[in-house]
């Protein structure tokens, strides 16, 4: 059981984190005080440039000496601070979490990456695996993930949430059954610009772990919404899939209902089901994605999870229930329930 | 001879109360253990193989067969089968034969892996209420889609799909020839893979004109001693499958002996009548990975590239690379043989030593097809020694597409394990050419049996990925997280890529 909230304003006009925070605790009885987390879209345009990454260090000497050298050998860090907190009674800080603005520069990719994104998939792959006492946390442009152990609230507070204006927010409240409550199990899960808040369990986990394993993601944060992060970085990034064909791959109709399509419509669908079988996800799951342009909600092939959505004029909102969206925005206009595997996407107007 | 004769095995007796003297057990034992002498019934256990085929056809339940005590003095070492072997070597000075698969005693990597289920946190799926897909298609795929968007919008594909195969159910009749087995056991067969909706495979026997109605359903073998092998018999198969190596016999070729080569087995396959069908040990036209490739592709092309086109390999200990470099030939799949498979004939020191078990194959073999990037592309398909749902579902979950069985659909069919296929004498009319032994199997009745037992595991495996959470064969192939091994030693788990129960 977990509790989670996707918001986009199409036209960019940016809302502060308090209200999502608000939304967010109204579903505590979906958590358990084990973690709670937010991701903002459009938090740092003065560094719109540059690749945030959030790290949970454990200490600030021998981790974070190993991130600067690696980060230095791949490109420019070129502003790092810790990300303000606020000591909560509710939350024990057992991580420093810091950010760092950076770059890859393009002569030291030349000839051994294709691109800036590959580098930095590398270096969070590289860290996560191999840097101990260290993890990063949150990897896109323009965005963050803020994430701890504790309850939403006491989780927003302590980053003062309320402080961040984005014009995407993802927001998760945690029940963990299968995994540690840790600070990097929280959710969102992320990497580059894709942010997952996932409520539901992974059944095909060995199958999409091993699958993207394959392509060079190591799975190393312990828990299944980690790969769902790298498969739509897969399928969405490095094979240039329409996000309608990822969650096709992702949660595709079933053969009974492929059977009766159009001959063409039959030929797309079976093709991404013989292409991408290793990354169907099985399981009860509902869960939304923030991507670089807008966000995509979609939930299991037989809705074993509950996924509400809403709309006000260009504002899209997409939730575990119905109430949390009604305190994010009481005059909500359009309310439903999508069928079971349909995407639900939010894209900004150009 | 100076040497005498080894001990019987089985001991077989007539409970005289209970006799009615109609004599069956005279006529349904080929191996002539019944004879009759007056007004009596003579039994010579000596011959019995343990067939059963006496004991289900006594009305009165007269007959007991038991093995028998071991006459030998005991030794840990010298084992009654380790001195009858030698025994029977020195009065023959030949290669010993035997049936059917390895028949040593070794632990099962099936029987210590254990499937998992689901409790509260992720519903269970009941497959009588919900759907369950078991369909699965084999043969190439492609590694990743492209799209283009047309100018009305739409999105539209732009990969071209490979041939596949369609199967209704993960299960498929590996390979076992006319001439092996009789006409009326692949008709058996052929009918209950066309009900289920998934194929066979022809063996290396050729394809009897019978068999045409369901060659859709069918997978025709080329190997090594091509008997049977035109452009007619390769156009009329689903699939054309390349036989490299057998997991009963890795490294050498086949034998079917002359007296199972009758008329109907010449004209199939080809060959003259009377004479022993030899594959020879290697195609000679294959000393490399290049010279398969040029193989396949010819098959591909003389079939238009309408079919796929497997390759089928023994598991030995080296199955991973090979595998991988038949994945990256043209070969739509491949089918590893696992060193329980079973035959209608092998030398015994074959059967029962070469090779590696199918569980720790499959395991490796995907793993390194992962590692190389192409596991997606190509289908892999598991047999030699499946024996039931179980071994099936713990098979695609350590990394299978598919399974062909072999023994079990025997057994289905009647089959005993007595491990006398090569004698021509298979009281069941399984492993015989004997047309009156033959005559003993009904095709309907055997269809219907065969078929039940493919519906049966179906509807084991549905129910077995229905606890585990899981609606689709896809989520279950090469799940490992839904393994674990139980007393299994480290090295093993490190193999399979599995956590020891409780972790
Ligand atoms: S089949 Fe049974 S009843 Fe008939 S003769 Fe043999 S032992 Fe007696
Ligand atoms: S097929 Fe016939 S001969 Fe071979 S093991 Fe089975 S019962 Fe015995």
């Amino acid at each position: 059981m977990c509790g989670i909230i996707g918001f986009i304003d199409r036209t960019k006009s940016r809302m502060d984190g308090s209200s999502i925070k608000a939304a967010l605790s109204l579903m505590n009885e979906r958590g358990s005080g084990d973690g709670a987390g937010y991701a903002a879209y459009g938090i740092y345009p003065e560094y719109a440039d540059y690749y945030a990454l959030h790290v949970f260090f454990d200490n600030l000497a021998e981790p974070k000496k190993k991130v600067d050298e690696l980060l230095q050998q791949w490109g420019e860090i070129v502003h790092q601070e810790e990300i303000p907190t606020t000591p909560q009674p509710g939350i024990r800080k057992v991580h420093t979490p810091w950010r760092y603005f950076f770059k890859p520069s393009g002569d030291l990719m030349a000839g051994r990456m294709d691109s800036e994104k590959d580098v930095v998939t590398y270096i969070v792959m590289e860290v996560n695996a191999n840097v101990k006492g260290a993890t990063i946390f949150s990897s896109g442009k323009n965005m963050g993930v803020f994430k701890a152990s504790g309850w939403p609230e006491d989780v927003a507070n302590f980053y003062r949430i309320e402080n961040y204006k984005g014009y995407i927010w993802l927001a998760h409240n945690r029940y963990p059954t299968n995994s540690p409550g840790w600070w990097g199990g929280a959710h969102p899960f992320n990497l580059l610009n894709w942010s997952v808040v996932h409520n539901g369990e992974i059944t095909s986990y060995g199958t999409n772990q091993r699958y993207v394993e394959g392509y060079g993601y190591k799975c190393t944060l312990f828990t299944d919404t980690e790969v769902v992060a790298y498969l739509f970085d897969l399928l969405g990034r490095q094979h240039e899939l329409p996000h309608e064909m990822v969650v096709r791959a992702l949660a595709p109709p079933f053969w009974d209902d492929i059977d009766r399509m159009p001959e063409k419509e039959a030929e797309l669908n079976k093709a991404v089901r013989l292409t991408y079988g290793s990354a169907l996800m099985n399981g009860p799951f509902a869960i939304v994605v923030g991507t670089d342009d807008g966000i995509v909600g979609f939930t299991d092939r037989i809705k074993l999870r509950p996924l509400v959505v809403g709309e006000n004029g260009s504002k899209l909102y997409i939730s575990s229930e119905e109430a949390a969206i009604r305190v994010l925005d009481p005059e909500v206009k359009n309310i439903y329930t999508p069928r079971a595997g349909e995407p639900i996407i939010g894209r900004f107007i150009e | 001879m100076t040497l005498g004769s080894v001990p019987p095995k089985f001991k077989v007796t007539i409970d005289r109360d209970e006799c009615m003297d109609c004599g069956r057990c005279i006529e349904n034992c080929s191996y002539g253990v019944y004879r009759r002498e007056g007004d009596r019934i003579l039994i010579e256990s000596r011959k019995c193989t343990a067939c059963l085929r006496c004991v289900s056809m006594c009305p009165r339940d007269a007959i007991t067969l038991t093995e028998k005590p071991v006459d030998y003095r005991s030794h840990p070492l010298w084992t009654r089968e380790a001195r009858e072997d030698i025994i029977n070597q020195a009065r023959s000075g030949k290669i010993i034969l035997s049936g059917m698969g390895n028949a040593r005693d070794l632990p099962v990597i099936y029987d210590r892996l254990l499937l998992d289920a689901c409790q509260v946190t992720n519903p269970s799926i009941d497959p009588l209420r919900e759907p369950m897909e078991l369909r699965t298609y084999i043969g190439k795929k492609p590694s990743k889609l492209k799209f283009r968007k047309t100018e009305s919008g739409d999105v539209e594909l732009d990969t071209k799909l490979a041939p596949n195969l369609k199967l209704d159910t993960p299960i498929m009749i590996g390979h076992m020839s006319f001439g092996a087995i009789s006409l009326n056991s692949q008709l058996s067969m052929a009918k209950a893979v066309a009900e289920t909706g998934t194929f066979m495979g022809t063996g290396e026997g050729g394809l009897h004109k019978e068999l045409y109605p369901y060659q859709d359903h069918m997978i025709v073998q080329v190997a090594s001693g091509r008997f049977g092998v035109n452009i007619d018999y390769l156009e009329r198969g689903a699939a054309i499958e390349i036989k490299i190596g057998q997991g009963a016999k890795p490294g050498i070729g086949g034998h079917l002996p002359g007296e199972k080569v009758n008329e109907e087995v010449s004209k199939t396959r080809m060959i003259p009548l009377g004479s022993d069908a030899i594959s020879p040990a290697p195609h000679h036209d294959i000393y490399s990975i290049e010279d398969l490739v040029q193989l396949i592709r010819s098959l591909k092309e003389a079939t238009e590239w309408k079919k796929p086109v497997f390759v089928k390999i023994a598991a030995v200990h080296n199955v991973a690379p090979i595998a991988a470099g038949i994945a990256r030939s043209s070969a739509d799949a491949v089918v590893i043989d696992g060193f329980r498979g079973g035959t209608g004939a092998a030398p015994k020191v074959f059967r029962d030593h070469v090779g590696i078990p199918i569980e720790a194959a499959i395991a490796s073999v995907d793993q390194k097809l992962r590692d190389q990037g192409v596991r997606n592309e190509i289908s892999i398909i598991a047999s030699g020694g499946i024996r039931s749902s179980a071994d099936l579902a713990k098979s695609i979950a350590l990394g299978a597409d598919a399974v062909y069985v072999g023994t079990a659909a025997l057994v289905a069919l009647g089959c005993r394990v007595c491990g006398n296929c090569y004698r021509n004498l298979c009281p069941w009319g399984i492993a015989t050419q004997r047309p009156d032994l033959v005559s003993r199997l009904d095709p309907e009745a055997g269809a219907a049996q065969v078929s039940n037992l493919i519906h049966g595991w179906t509807l084991e495996l549905s129910e077995l990925m229905g606890a585990a959470g899981i609606n689709s064969i896809e989520s279950l192939r090469g799940n490992r997280d839904r393994l674990r091994g139980y007393m299994l030693d480290e090295g093993m788990l490190k193999i399979l890529d599995v956590l020891p129960a409780g972790a």
